[in-house]
């Protein structure tokens, strides 16, 4: 390969992401039957808003320069919180989950911009932390949703044709978009993940900054966590493990820099559903017969797609790096 | 005569215990630039980066445009009118042109950002510099030279008043210099002060009103600079008289010099990817070459090809007594050559090490008995060195981030040295070294090429290659365009070359 | 005390005690001294052989990943695959010697290769991790997320997700044996804890490995063979997630591709940042890892006997981590 400018190797990727989940789309069109079908698309889209969600939060504090391992855990400390405020009505129980993914990201903002601790670090230990406070609210046990008060709705229900869980991600990615384009707090975002010390030495409020993409990544999750309790009619204490290794893997494939400062919220979009379509098509494909893949083998699917993705990212970064 | 724009006076800043300012003080008048001085370590940084509310004072008071003034912050001071423009462009890479002018300052239409609007301003702004490029690109794609125009057009956007500019002209070539030079003139007409910090005093004549030169934490002298020479600056920062330093004229370097025909070093046609062209250079044993060029010319890159620190795509490198091509840097070290980087911070020391370790880690797999590190053998040899090259540190354990520039740089030149190579690279050896230890690493490598040491040093002070070298080759972009030896060495024919390049001559003298 | 292998500082000039130095550096030693004391004065039972023996068994594992964690994390990378190699390794060795895979002529012959095969196999796992990062230039928490994701999934497949029990008292030595009273596991843990103290100390491979986590670019151009070392280092994380999943199987008679080092990850980077070494790569203490997987375990062991519920356990353990990376902070400044 030739050498290629940094612009045009985020552009590559990020094409590069819409043109795999265009070619995983038409593979599954071609090959299965009812694989475009309204059933399958609204239920990939319906389980899938949840990580939407996630991977966007995600997203954002990458772009920073920063992780977040604590999103899997309060999206599970959302879920229990909202299942149990369920039996008071819909507004309680999203409110009451979003607020509990709230708190765990003002506890990694604050761990993070005044006590002066890695990222890393600090969100492993909110993770345990949230894990720790969702089984003690729980005790111990999923906690079962309310069916009377309406809450399921949010996440079995249907607006005008669509799951209301892919609503509530189609929302915010719009708007997550637009916030990173065209805001002065989404140009500061990208800004801090480039070069945190020149965007502080800018005036610009680097610390307000990282802080708010950890309480955002924290909501999102705890939004993440409504939904799951409402889509499955149960808060569960010990789901969300794993997701933000999932989250990690789709902002990468969307082309997002782990070092920070460069992404967009679209190609991120993308890497969640083409990560999400893979046990999608692993299902049609065990169902044609022909060959009968448990569903352990999407582990390996994924993760083999993860290097694919991974290795081609940085061959064309390597490549560029040489010949500036 | 009208107050003066800026007035610090009496700072005094302590870090642990250790000051690092007492009483110092700086005025600016309006519309006026400003040159402050001194060595690495004197205090200027800490001084500015208390004005620009990076750190807080301990004592002393700072009147601002009248009146007095305490910024907690950057941002603070920006707001009051005081933009700063770093030696290591503080700009955010990714990014583009336009946000690295405008964030901060953002225009905006219904409460979005107004990108047209915005990306005007910016190609407005660099066009009064004379700067043309697409404002939408990230800035990383264009020259230091260019970025520095965007670190200066952002403060002009901001209304600066005051405009900090620390060693603005270190990456520079001479026509950019001409042009920031230019810029600050524009400025100064539209009333905008410049504090200038530079090591490079010619350039303070051309451009600066006063100067202000501090030594030890200390203002000890501020004046015109019309009444202050050269040489008053040199020791007014030093505090002593400076003693002429040894003089080699070149006739003498050049001769006996033993074999002439033995090169050590033999590159041929050199190319590697953009910067290395076509460079071909020679090294004998006991001699030291020096590869002079301007930023860009490819020094570095060809140096790291000898050294096997890239790769090169075509053309010969042969070191005398050795085959087959060098491909990493241990290869280069077995064959006996040993490369000084120019970013010891980057590619230099291990910080978190100590000296002692430091020393010996090129020399650790020959200090080893199957596996294991002889210490008493290390202990001996880094006592030898420190002594040898006068390192200045509180004992071989010590933490090699806490020494000063200078002694850093000896422990990582004793890095090679105990090594005993045949070939040592030294890119830039006396960058950001204060006066004394400089002529001492200079004079060291001297006694090392009389006793056999090849040497090949580039370096951007034309004093100093002038000096130092009995050959100089030049480079320029990415080839060998002078081979100069004996008489020819001089400044005119080095910047001749430079500037022109005389590739028919260094063909006829490589091949002659 | 905490060996950390790297240079003593030079003697503090002032001459107040600096407590927050002191604590940085012995802290661990410090903490873990209290909690014991603490334990001997509140909790019954405490000054038992068994209790020892519990603690001990349900920290070996640990440890012993979190050694090789602490070298990948002094060459300045990081290992999550540490808990599906476990897995890997704990679902081969029952494949082997119950003989599903080729079946085996002898008892012996079987436990023999149930003990190599999957060791190896988990550093040769290390090794394409290796690879991937410096072959490929794939960043290590990248690198090391794919056989995160991917090699549960191979243990998954290879037992199709389900339980292997099993009584093999040769092959159960490893987890449940004792030699001289002393746990066989916990023995083999201070055999590789002494034995990775000293190579970071002395050897030339341990320096290296502090040299390209201090300044990656100087230790290449001073010689230091930074791809080799790096494999090397990857490798012998495997390796090691490869004997401690043996010890897990062997502990519980079975394995379950499932659970196996579930979360092990974790728990080894927390007791390699409680005890005191730099994430960010340079400076490492192996016993610090020890000490800082016993100050987890031992608050654990506190809560429960104490009974306060797990869950709660899980929250002080956070705070823990961070306070203890807090005071890492404070010695670096």
């Amino acid at each position: 390969m030739r050498a290629l400018a940094p612009q045009a190797v985020r552009s590559l990727s990020r094409h590069g992401v819409l043109l795999a989940l265009v070619a995983l789309v038409a593979f599954g069109f071609v090959r299965y039957e009812n694989f475009l079908g309204s059933y399958n698309v609204l239920s990939v889209l319906r389980y899938n808003a949840m990580f939407a969600l996630v991977a966007l939060g995600m997203a954002y504090v990458i772009m920073t320069g920063g992780i977040d391992l604590s999103v899997g855990s309060t999206a599970a400390l959302g879920s229990v919180v909202s299942a149990l405020l369920s039996p008071y009505g819909v507004l309680p129980g999203l409110l009451g989950g979003v607020a509990a993914g709230l708190a765990v990201g003002l506890v990694n903002a604050l761990v993070i911009t005044r006590l002066n601790i890695l990222p890393f670090i600090a969100t492993l230990a909110t993770m345990l932390a949230a894990s720790g406070c969702a089984l003690l609210l729980a005790g111990n046990q999923s906690v079962s949703v309310s069916y009377e008060s309406g809450f399921t709705e949010l996440g079995q229900g249907d607006l005008l044709g669509f799951p209301v869980p892919a609503w509530i991600a189609a929302l915010a990615y719009v708007a997550g978009s637009l916030a990173l384009n065209l805001t002065a707090w989404g140009r500061t975002v990208l800004a801090v993940g480039g070069n945190e010390d020149a965007t502080r030495m800018m005036g610009l409020p680097a610390e307000r900054v990282k802080a708010s993409t950890y309480l955002l990544s924290g909501g999102l999750s705890g939004l993440a966590g409504v939904i799951l309790a409402a889509q499955f009619g149960a808060g569960q204490p010990i789901e969300g493990v794993g997701w933000e290794l999932f989250a990690i893997a789709s902002v990468v494939v969307g082309g997002t820099l782990l070092t920070g400062g460069v992404g967009s919220v679209g190609s991120t979009l993308a890497g969640v559903l083409l990560l999400g379509l893979i046990f999608n098509i692993l299902n049609f494909e065990n169902g044609l017969g022909w060959i009968s893949l448990s569903a352990y083998w999407q582990s390996v699917i994924r993760g083999a797609f993860l290097l694919l993705v991974v290795a081609i990212q940085a061959r064309l970064t390597a490549r560029t790096e040489a010949a500036s | 005569m009208s107050t003066p724009l800026l007035s610090m006076r009496g700072i005094d800043k302590r870090f642990a215990g250790v000051p690092a300012l007492l009483a110092a003080s700086l005025e600016v008048g309006r519309g006026e630039v400003h040159a402050l001085i001194g060595q690495n370590g004197a205090g200027k940084s800490t001084l500015i980066k208390i004005l620009t509310g990076y750190y807080t004072r301990d004592a002393g008071e700072i009147l601002f445009d009248g009146a007095p003034v305490s910024f907690a912050t950057p941002a603070a001071a920006q707001a009051a009118g005081i933009s700063t423009i770093y030696q290591e462009i503080n700009l955010v890479p990714y990014r583009s042109v336009t946000e690295n002018i405008c964030l901060g300052r953002e225009s905006r239409r219904f409460g979005l950002l107004d990108w047209r609007a915005m990306h005007r301003e910016a190609e407005t702004l660099l066009a009064r510099f004379n700067v043309h490029v697409d404002v939408r690109r990230p800035v990383m794609t264009y020259s230091t030279a260019v970025q520095q125009m965007v670190a200066i057009a952002r403060a002009i956007g901001f209304k600066a008043k005051l405009v900090i500019m620390d060693e603005p002209t270190s990456s520079l070539d001479e026509q950019e210099v001409g042009v920031l030079f230019d810029v600050i003139r524009q400025l100064k007409a539209a009333g905008v002060s410049v504090i200038f910090v530079s090591h490079k005093l010619d350039e303070l004549y051309v451009v600066c009103d006063a100067v202000t030169i501090m030594r030890d934490g200390r203002t000890v002298r501020v004046a015109p600079m019309s009444e202050v020479s050269k040489l008053d600056l040199v020791t007014t920062m030093l505090g002593r008289r400076l003693e002429a330093t040894e003089h080699r004229t070149a006739a003498a370097a050049a001769s006996g010099r033993g074999d002439q025909d033995g090169a050590l070093l033999r590159v041929r046609d050199l190319a590697a990817g953009r910067k290395v062209r076509e460079v071909s250079l020679d090294v004998r044993p006991g001699e030291i070459v020096g590869l002079a060029g301007l930023l860009g010319s490819g020094r570095t890159e060809t140096a790291r090809v000898i050294f096997g620190a890239d790769q090169g795509e075509s053309g010969t490198v042969a070191l005398s007594g050795s085959s087959g091509t060098i491909k990493e840097p241990a290869e280069a070290i077995r064959s006996g050559m040993g490369f000084l980087s120019e970013d010891r911070k980057l590619e230099g020391i291990v910080p978190a090490m100590s000296v002692r370790e430091n020393l010996t880690l090129a020399l650790m797999p020959h200090l080893a008995r199957r596996g294991i590190v002889d210490e008493a053998r290390s202990r001996e040899i880094v006592d030898r060195f420190i002594q040898r090259l006068g390192i200045k540190c509180a004992g071989p354990e010590q933490r090699i981030r806490e020494l000063s520039g200078g002694n850093q740089q000896k422990v990582l030149l004793a890095r090679w040295l105990c090594m005993n190579p045949r070939l040592l690279i030294l890119d830039e050896p006396t960058r950001g070294i204060d006066v004394g230890a400089k002529a001492e690493i200079l004079n060291l490598v001297r006694e090392l090429a009389d006793q056999g040491l090849g040497v090949l040093m580039i370096s951007s002070e034309l004093e100093e290659v002038i000096e130092a070298a009995s050959r100089i080759f030049v480079l320029r972009d990415g080839r060998t365009v002078a081979d100069l030896q004996g008489d020819a060495i001089g400044e005119p024919a080095i910047m001749a070359a430079m500037a022109h390049g005389h590739r028919e001559r260094a063909e006829e003298a490589m091949n002659g | 005390m905490a060996e950390i292998a790297a240079p003593a500082r030079p003697a503090s000039r002032s001459l107040r005690f600096d407590w927050k130095r002191f604590l940085s550096r012995y802290g661990a030693l410090v903490a873990l001294v209290l909690l014991i004391l603490f334990n001997l004065a509140v909790t019954p039972n405490f000054a038992t052989w068994q209790t020892l023996n519990v603690n001990l068994t349900q920290v070996c594992a640990i440890v012993i990943v979190g050694v090789g964690m602490t070298l990948v994390i002094a060459t300045g990378g990081i290992d999550l695959s540490v808990g599906s190699l476990m897995a890997i390794a704990g679902a081969l060795a029952p494949l082997i010697f119950m003989g599903r895979i080729v079946s085996m002529p002898h008892l012996y012959a079987g436990v023999a290769l149930a003990f190599v095969i999957p060791v190896l196999v988990a550093g040769a796992f290390g090794w394409f991790n290796g690879w991937l990062i410096t072959r490929l230039r794939i960043q290590p928490i990248i690198a090391t997320l794919v056989l995160f994701i991917a090699g549960r999934g191979i243990a998954q497949v290879m037992t199709n997700g389900n339980l292997q029990v099993f009584k093999v008292e040769e092959f159960q030595y490893i987890g449940l044996g004792r030699l001289f009273a002393v746990p066989f596991q916990a023995v083999l843990m201070g055999v590789i804890v002494i034995g990775a103290a000293w190579t970071l100390r002395r050897t030339v491979f341990g320096r290296q490995i502090l040299a390209i986590g201090g300044n990656e670019r100087a230790a290449r151009l001073s010689g230091v063979p930074v791809v080799s070392v790096k494999r090397r280092v990857y490798a012998i994380s495997g390796l090691l997630s490869g004997i401690a999943g043996l010890i897990v199987i062997a502990r519980n008679s079975a394995s379950d591709a499932n659970l196996v080092g579930l979360g092990m990850e974790l728990d080894a980077i927390a007791a390699v940042a409680v005890g005191g070494t730099l994430l960010t790569g340079g400076r490492a203490t192996i016993v610090g890892t020890l000490l800082g997987a016993l100050i987890i375990q031992l608050v654990r062991y506190t809560l429960l006997a104490n009974g306060v519920p797990d869950a709660a356990a899980l929250v002080v353990k956070a705070a823990i981590i961070v306070l203890a990376v807090w005071l890492q902070r404070q010695n670096l400044s």
